[in-house]
């Protein structure tokens, strides 16, 4: 099981993820299920504790808004690293639809994203590309990736108001 | 202009470091092509025909005496001695190293310049008039706003990576001198009948592959709203933009495919959700932008006796009078006026600058308009704030280092990119063929006669040297490994903007100069008095140009 970046450290993970067509019947571990087999099944998908959605980047968060109070594990896939729309979809999980849960980037994604994706409002990352069972060097250390900058103009997932306000304060 | 605070002088040194560490990353092998392709496009650099490519931004087009002097010395240092102003009044190196080009920015960001976003598919540099808070037929000065669209859109965490590159420009007076209908948003702040300001919103305009006009989708935005609409136009953007096929993934093909109408009701959905957010504008904000873009301190002067002086100074010296009236502006202010400064000599790349000329115009800049310098997209620059009474003394000052010629505005003025002598996309050379037309065209009685043509010419169908909407506009093709010209009449990028159609079968390089010779001679015996090329044009449409050209040509 590949390791998880969490809390700016890295911890093992429980955690799969099914495939998109995934039928039948779940596995007794922790797992995502892709956002059809929730759809067609949430009924009988109790427990958040276990039981976690994940999207990929063509699909709609909207179609989940009214379960997001129940769960507590979300994620979404990047299926490449240019494909920016899982960007926007963390960003209305967490801004639009209030969720408190662990939201979690999963795909291909580069180190150097890190920053953007924590301000869209994800705080894990499951990324083949990261390479997370490695030694890091000290130029290459992944807090500092979550925290490249420390000016940011923008509103975001963790920074409510926008630079032009806090100048102002 | 902006003046840079301690948060923007962070922001850009730490980006700074992060790209000197991206491009170690590189340079050892950790990080592959395919990742640090964005990583340095998202910093301006190309990997061009020859060399790498570094594209500087310049917000606006509002660059400073000192800025010019630190981009000289950057040219010498790490370059040939020479730059090059382009359509989106950017400025770029042509030869730098990959391995220099963290140091090249180091040296930017002390003078509070970058090059964040000005490539790559993102929100690049936000464009506007040159005469920005200068002209009389001006409502709004535009900087303002477009300052706050810089910030914004400065690293913005959800939009870095969007289908396709993503072009916003900002235009505040009557004439619309930023060609916001050929950008994916067109912003036109004005003023409605209750005296608010806001903003008419247009999407889905741009040239490349599939030329389109931009379509209104917001009569009227209030101006607070500014950033959280264009945040859900860019999120809808981001959604459910083409991600299969880069040459239908701007905007314009989903505003197209949609339809306008279903474009902007699905962004007045999402606006709305979002209305009234912490990023809405606050007054305090909007009067701190606007407080970097007051008046200079204008002297008192008595134009009509400058007049007098400048009439007899041009009775001596025809040529003043020929530059006066072709490349001066006039100006809001009584006694001031705006001067261009031409960078289409013949014999060099329309925009191309060298070492030497950008200290030139820092003193010009200093001596005569207040340390200030205008890009214009037409790949010329602007001193903004002169008094009429230095314009002899600017006039011979230019003319000495080469930017008096009085052509702005006729034929030889061309936007012209790069083309196949730089850009590994081109599919054919621009250059050479704007040197022949200049050399052909070199009769300026001859040009003044022809009165304002806007000749525009790209080397492919991306169109950098906006070949659609020139008055007459030339694309360089490939045909099976052999350049050739096509030729399209009647574009446009001003308010009644257009896109320009084909002539017919396309043309050699050497015989663009008799073609364009023979288009305008239908011109000359068709128009009716006081008509410009475009006018008649549109009067008589492409069929008697094309009957002359090819029933000569066969």
């Amino acid at each position: 099981m590949p390791k998880l970046l969490k809390d700016k450290g890295i911890v093992d993970n429980s955690w799969q993820v099914l495939e998109k067509d995934f039928t039948g019947t779940l596995p007794d571990a922790p797992c995502f299920v892709p956002l059809d087999y929730w759809l067609a099944n949430k009924d009988k998908l109790q427990n958040p504790k276990t039981v976690g959605v994940w999207l990929d980047s063509e699909q709609e968060p909207e179609e989940i808004a009214g379960d997001i109070k129940n769960l507590e594990h979300l994620a979404v896939n990047f299926p490449t690293f240019t494909d920016g729309r899982g960007f926007s979809i963390a960003r209305l999980i967490r801004h639009r639809y209030q969720f408190a849960g662990e939201l979690r980037a999963i795909g291909q994604i580069a180190p150097d994203q890190l920053f953007y994706l924590t301000r869209c409002g994800f705080d894990a990352f499951c990324l083949d590309a990261l390479a997370l069972d490695q030694e890091v060097d000290e130029a290459h250390r992944f807090e500092d990736y979550l925290s490249s900058f420390s000016v940011t103009y923008q509103a975001s997932a963790n920074e409510q108001q926008p630079l032009f306000r806090r100048r102002q304060a | 202009m902006y003046i840079y605070d301690q948060h923007d002088k962070t922001l850009i040194r730490e980006r700074v470091a992060q790209y000197r560490r991206q491009t170690d990353d590189y340079l050892a092998g950790r990080i592959s092509d395919g990742v640090f392709l964005p990583l340095r496009l998202q910093n301006g650099l190309y990997i061009q025909r020859h060399a790498p490519m570094l594209r500087i931004n310049i917000p606006y087009g509002m660059v400073s005496a000192t800025q010019l002097r630190t981009l000289a010395n950057i040219t010498r240092k790490y370059d040939k001695g020479y730059a090059h102003f382009t359509t989106r009044q950017n400025i770029q190196l042509h030869w730098p190293r990959l391995e220099e080009v963290p140091d090249i920015l180091a040296e930017l960001a002390a003078v509070d310049m970058q090059s964040i976003q000005s490539s790559g598919s993102c929100i690049r540099n936000v464009t506007s008039d040159e005469f920005a808070g200068i002209n009389a037929d001006e409502i709004e000065d535009p900087r303002p706003w477009c300052e706050i669209i810089r910030q914004w859109s400065t690293l913005h965490p959800e939009f870095a990576f969007l289908p396709r590159k993503f072009k916003i420009a900002v235009t505040g007076a009557e004439s619309d001198r930023a060609a916001i209908q050929v950008h994916d948003i067109g912003l036109q702040v004005f003023k409605n009948s209750n005296n608010e300001v806001g903003f008419k919103v247009l999407v889905g305009g741009g040239l490349g592959r599939s030329p389109a006009i931009g379509q209104v989708i917001k009569d009227f935005l209030p101006a607070k709203h500014l950033l959280t609409y264009l945040e859900a136009i860019l999120r809808v953007y981001n959604r459910y933009g083409r991600r299969d096929n880069k040459y239908k993934a701007r905007i314009k093909i989903l505003v197209k495919a949609w339809t306008a109408e279903v474009f902007a009701e699905k962004v007045e959905q999402e606006w709305l959700q979002e209305i009234d957010s912490p990023s809405t504008l606050t007054d305090a904000v909007i009067n701190h932008a606007k407080a970097f873009f007051t008046s200079p301190p204008y002297e008192n002067i008595d134009p009509e006796s400058c007049e007098t002086t400048l009439q007899a100074f041009a009775a001596e010296h025809i040529a003043f009078g020929k530059w006066r009236d072709r490349n001066v502006v006039d100006h809001k202010v009584a006694g001031y006026c705006a001067v261009h400064l031409s960078l289409k000599p013949t014999g060099v790349a329309p925009g191309d600058v060298t070492d030497r000329q950008l200290e030139a115009i820092a003193d010009l800049a200093d001596r005569y308009s207040f340390s200030e310098i205008r890009v214009t997209h037409h790949q010329n620059l602007v001193l903004g704030d002169v008094k009429l009474n230095d314009l002899p003394e600017l006039w011979q000052a230019a003319k000495q280092q080469g930017f008096a010629t009085p052509s702005i505005g006729t034929l030889v003025d061309m936007i012209c990119c790069p083309g196949g002598d730089f850009c590994s996309l081109a599919n054919a050379k621009s250059i050479p063929v704007a040197e022949a037309i200049q050399r052909r065209f070199d009769d300026l009685d001859y040009l003044y006669d022809l009165g304002d043509i806007n000749l525009n010419i790209s080397g492919c169908m991306n169109a950098c040297g906006h070949h659609h909407v020139g008055n007459i506009g030339i694309l360089g093709v490939d045909k099976k490994g052999e350049e050739f010209y096509q030729i399209q009449l009647g574009g446009s990028a001003l308010n009644d903007a257009s896109l320009g159609k084909v002539l017919g079968p396309s043309f050699y390089a050497h015989e663009i100069p008799d073609v364009l010779e023979r288009i305008l001679s239908i011109y000359v015996d068709q128009r009716i008095e006081g008509e410009t090329f475009l006018d008649t044009h549109r009067r008589i449409g492409t069929a008697p140009f094309k009957e002359f050209i090819y029933a000569k040509a066969a």
